[in-house]
């Protein structure tokens, strides 16, 4: 039970150091990036979707299995689009104002900044906020 | 010959291993998006009682707790040990000065801006907007959105959905209003 947890520590280990050591965690790095003053966060995104792509063509390709023998499948996001622009934009509100997406807000609270709490108890209330008003919002 | 570990990492190096991470992910039979931590963490309070859309099984979701758990030690060890941000974020000269109109000025020796993100920011109402509404907008916007910047930036544009794309347009429409728009005014 404790080993097939710890590769997913691992990786979420590997993670929050690169995260950390590429200063994606910084609030900085995302604002300079919406002031379009450095290639290094759109750099960083384009090569891990370039890495992703390249090898979720060739998992398609070649039938690959995961480690349960399972077909790999990635589920098809459906629907019409407009959910995901209404709350694309709430979530660009989100992400330059507090400087953070979900990953990253944990990640700073791992550098010991605590106040980070606030952020993340918040960033829970909204997900809350938005199951409670799902049926009553645009999807 | 070891001092480029003590330097920030370039974007090369950064993103594909992310890339890697998330193909990691999908060998294990998992899905990579981040933001699904904070809807399990909704179910663990008990908010399945009140709303079905909280109502599963949050131990299906163990291994993103975990995964999200490695990622914190990650951060630690990072900041900790391998020089964290000793010599502050170099912005580029532009983005300095666009940051000096906001007086903002703590990117020579810290991750975030002091001014408006700490305990101390707190006692003005700045720090509770970016701090509690920035948060509180991220958890609402990722889930109306249905993921992140992991679930549709990184998996739903590598699986080349259109969906995801209209997502991310709409995470950099909202962050440019955020920047150019709302920030200058809210600061000024």
């Amino acid at each position: 039970m404790l080993l097939k947890g710890l590769k997913y520590i691992g990786l979420g280990f590997v993670l929050g150091i690169i995260f950390t050591k590429s200063e994606i965690i910084s609030w900085f790095r995302i604002y300079e990036m919406f002031q379009f003053d450095s290639f290094h966060m759109y750099g960083i995104i384009g090569s891990a979707i370039a890495v992703g792509a390249l090898g979720t063509y060739l998992i398609k390709k070649n039938d690959v299995h995961d480690q349960n023998g399972q077909a790999i499948t990635i589920a098809d996001k459906s629907g019409s689009p407009k959910r995901y622009i209404y709350g694309g934009l709430i979530f660009g509100f989100g992400w330059a104002l507090s400087g953070s997406c979900p990953g990253p807000m944990f990640f700073i609270l791992g550098t010991g900044a605590s106040f980070m709490l606030i952020t993340i108890v918040f960033a829970i209330l909204g997900t809350l906020t938005y199951g409670l008003l799902r049926d009553k919002l645009p999807h | 010959m070891t001092d480029w570990i003590y330097q920030p990492w370039p974007w090369w190096v950064a993103g594909p291993i992310i890339g890697m991470v998330y193909l990691f992910l999908l060998y294990f039979g998992k899905s990579f998006g981040i933001s699904a931590v904070l809807r399990t963490a909704c179910t663990m309070a008990g908010a399945g009682k009140k709303c079905e859309f909280f109502n599963f099984d949050w131990r299906t979701q163990r291994w993103n707790l975990l995964f999200i758990f490695g990622g914190v030690l990650g951060a630690f060890v990072a900041h900790r040990y391998l020089n964290g941000v000793a010599g502050g974020i170099a912005v580029n000269a532009r983005t300095a000065v666009a940051l000096a109109k906001l007086h903002i000025v703590s990117y020579q020796d810290h991750f975030y801006p002091t001014e408006l993100m700490s305990w101390k920011a707190l006692s003005a109402v700045q720090g509770w907007v970016v701090l509690a509404l920035g948060g509180f907008l991220v958890g609402f916007g990722a889930r109306y959105a249905g993921g992140c910047t992991s679930g549709h930036a990184i998996s739903g544009l590598s699986n080349l959905q259109s969906r995801s794309l209209f997502a991310v347009i709409g995470f950099f429409v909202g962050g440019l209003l955020m920047v150019h728009v709302l920030l200058p005014l809210f600061l000024a």
